[in-house]
């Protein structure tokens, strides 16, 4: 996510709680803010409702903020927070099939049945270490910035995708998936 | 740190999850107004019980109340 400079003018309107500079600054970052919550949540309709969360938290907390520091990740921190804090709460949306051997199947069903038995297990995984590895290994994002938003170092986000990994194989290979 | 078939896993995550549209189809604003005017109108909770104490004092003590209409 690029972070934009913002006219310091601006910030500190915000920071007075200026409802013009919070919508100019809800335009500016709308689209960042809703690309990085779906990139968690893998759900536009959901991503929808906590981007609005976000800047509703945001509202809440400009007197907090200092407009010397990026609005930006400022914004995309606390973007994360609110959509790992949904990740925690949301029920899985897929259950983890039945470990019993099921009838034959066909090459293209046994792939598309791994897949669905990988996302399963996946969805189980505890969600720190689920965030770190969809945003690290699916959605390609740079260690540094996953740390940044997550608050904690660039080690941490490697140990938190390596545990996911780690978690991922044992659980599928109890399954009888060997990768 | 890594064992060889960590790259396996990965791959084979990588194919499990789909992928999602990252483009957000509209603009926002207009709900995140709603949501700023619902907040604004809304009583916050502890006023609520500020309310209800005052109440429930009146009724405990309706002879203050001349008190109170003096001081308002």
């Amino acid at each position: 996510m690029p972070v934009l400079e913002q006219p310091a003018e601006l910030l500190e309107q915000f920071a007075l709680g200026d409802l013009g500079a919070f919508e100019t600054l809800f335009r500016e970052f709308e689209d960042e803010v809703f690309r990085w919550i779906v990139r968690i949540v893998r759900d536009p309709g959901v991503a929808e409702d906590l981007t609005i969360e976000t800047f509703w938290r945001i509202y809440r907390a400009h007197a907090r903020f200092d407009p010397k520091r990026s609005f930006g990740a400022w914004a995309r921190r606390i973007a994360t927070n609110v959509a790992l804090d949904h990740v925690k709460i949301a029920r899985p949306e897929v259950a983890l099939p039945d470990d019993s051997p099921g009838p034959i199947l066909p090459d293209a069903a046994v792939q598309r049945d791994i897949r669905e038995r990988v996302a399963a297990a996946f969805s189980q995984l505890p969600a720190k270490l689920r965030v770190a590895a969809t945003l690290a290994l699916v959605e390609k994002q740079p260690y540094k910035e996953i740390a940044d938003c997550l608050g904690i170092s660039v080690g941490a986000v490697k140990l938190r995708v390596f545990r996911a990994l780690r978690l991922l194989r044992k659980s599928l290979k109890q399954q009888g998936i060997e990768p | 740190m890594t064992e060889p078939n960590d790259g396996k896993v990965e791959e084979l995550l990588k194919q499990s999850i789909r992928p999602v549209n990252h483009e957000l189809q509209g603009d926002l604003w207009p709900k995140m107004l709603g949501r700023l005017q619902e907040r604004r109108t809304a009583m916050p909770w502890f006023d609520w019980v500020l309310l209800a104490a005052l109440a429930l004092w009146l009724c405990l003590a309706p002879g203050t109340i001349p008190l109170l209409l003096y001081h308002l």
